[in-house]
């Protein structure tokens, strides 16, 4: 998965969970909170989908690192890389 | 002592068969029933009165996903009771407004969608929402209702089982009259047929409704009736202190004239009709009202076989006699039993024969059981009458609950 992709997979999670949002020019250096109304609801929302979705768990010490685009990218392209293949 | 005089001011509404006060009413003169075939969590096709209310008329896709399916009828019926009661809501003191929201039950419909959920993922329990409290906690509605509307004032509900509708007008017209608020939006709200629980509960108790053509399903009195049709829906009422209501020119559906609230303490789920005649003689009392003065009887009646007998006999020994002028009807015949919000979805589709001075029918009697035949009774057809100055509303629930509201035209 490359970056742009991961910064795709959090934006589609966004779009489920903040559907009143337009999400068309979401800037990825620019902290979420400070351009979507999302709360800290919404911020356990998207760390829920990454387990649904994708077994990705993200520990509560980790969260400041879904600030952003560009950091969720940095945080967890990684972790999907890591990924057992899907059979 | 002598009380404040309460009035109804606004009325919004969603039913089976109507979203308007306007379309249900005129559901219940043309014998529109609201019932379909729904399908039901581990129970396959089932009959339910399902709303067809828009959500995001008054909520954001976000609130919807986020709430309850009774907080967004919630939101929706005080919205649409705000409006009707065209009060100048932005300049209203919101700290001195109450929302009392009867129901039934809250957060079935929660915990087994959760519960469901967990079980795709072999019941680990981090998977488990965290929006699970809040939307499970007791006072959901009324607190969905309070945010959506910004209103700081004592909000939650009341839990009464089927009798709660009646019973958020109840607890409104007693704080009013306490002064704790000066403007009240109240009454019921049901999402029963979201869970399935209440679905197999009824069947496991033999009591839910079976029928081939589901607008003929639910049928209080009839010899043939087999149970209860479970609805959603809701009804929400803006109430005042009558000298408030005409300092601001509202207009005015009906006063408060009396009510009652009584316990069965006898059985967990079979009714008690002594204890219902108890509930709408005082209910009588209070008002100050003979009998014979009541013009419109709303029965609870569920079509069960023995509930129905059982509120008859004990409508039977206060109405039975020497009341030529009392008629009889039941709401449920054409939207199901909508639980929390029955009472107050019922009293609704009566409040326009004030002005029309006609009874909507109990339709689906195509036997009258002898042992519901009681005078009076308006079967099939709407009956024009002469007068309508009272009504009185009886809505009953599980634990022996029972409730009763007299409301009656106003006049100044």
């Amino acid at each position: 998965m490359t970056k742009d992709e991961c910064k795709q997979v959090v934006l589609d999670i966004i779009a489920d969970i903040a559907p009143d949002e337009d999400l068309s020019n979401v800037k990825p250096d620019v902290r979420l909170r400070d351009q979507l109304q999302l709360d800290s609801m919404d911020f356990l929302d998207i760390v829920m989908e990454l387990r649904k979705r994708h077994a990705i768990e993200v520990p509560e010490a980790e969260y400041p690192k879904l600030a952003s685009l560009d950091s969720c990218a940095d945080y967890l392209t990684p972790k999907f890389n890591a990924l057992p293949p899907k059979s | 002592m002598k009380h404040a005089r309460i009035v109804i001011t606004g009325v919004g509404l969603t039913a089976p068969n109507g979203n308007t006060l306007s379309e249900f009413r005129q559901n219940l003169l043309t014998g529109v029933a609201g019932i379909e075939r729904i399908e039901v969590r581990y129970m396959g096709s089932q009959l339910a009165g399902v709303c067809k209310y828009d959500p995001l008329k008054y909520q954001k896709k976000k609130e919807v996903r986020v709430g309850t399916r009774a907080g967004s009828i919630a939101i929706y019926c005080a919205r649409e009771a705000v409006a009707d009661s065209r009060v100048n809501f932005e300049a209203q003191a919101k700290d001195r407004i109450g929302i009392y929201i009867g129901c039934t039950e809250h957060g079935n419909v929660e915990t087994e969608n959760e519960i469901y959920n967990i079980s795709k993922f072999n019941y680990e329990t981090k998977y488990w929402s965290h929006y699970h409290n809040p939307r499970t906690v007791a006072n959901n509605p009324a607190g969905e209702t309070s945010l959506n509307l910004g209103i700081t004032g004592p909000a939650y509900t009341i839990g009464a089982a089927c009798a709660a509708g009646n019973m958020g007008l109840i607890h409104a017209t007693q704080m009013l009259r306490l002064g704790e608020v000066d403007f009240a939006i109240c009454g019921g709200v049901s999402e029963s047929i979201h869970t399935f629980g209440i679905f197999a509960g009824f069947k496991s108790q033999n009591a839910l409704a079976t029928h081939e053509d589901p607008k003929k399903a639910s049928r209080p009195f009839d010899r043939a009736r087999n149970g209860i049709v479970i609805a959603e829906g809701g009804c929400l009422y803006t109430l005042e202190r009558l000298e408030d209501a005409q300092a601001r020119g509202a207009k005015i559906y009906a006063e408060i004239a009396g009510y009652h609230v009584n316990s069965d303490a006898s059985d967990y789920v079979l009714p008690n009709p002594q204890r219902q005649s108890e509930c709408v003689q005082a209910a009588l009392k209070r008002a100050a009202l003979a009998a014979s003065e009541i013009h419109i009887v709303n029965t609870h009646a569920t079509a069960t076989p023995l509930g129905d007998i059982q509120e008859c006999e004990a409508i039977r020994s206060v109405f039975g006699t020497g009341c030529p002028e009392t008629h009889i009807n039941n709401t449920k015949s054409f939207i199901g039993h909508a639980m929390g919000a029955a009472g107050a979805l019922e009293l609704a589709g009566n409040l326009p024969s004030f002005d029309d001075l006609t009874v909507h029918p109990t339709i689906n009697v195509d036997d009258l059981d002898p042992q519901c035949a009681l005078p009076g009774l308006v079967l099939n057809q709407p009956r024009t009458v002469a007068k309508v100055d009272t009504i009185l509303n009886n809505s009953f629930g599980m634990l022996g609950i029972n409730s009763t509201l007299i409301v009656k035209r106003f006049a100044a």
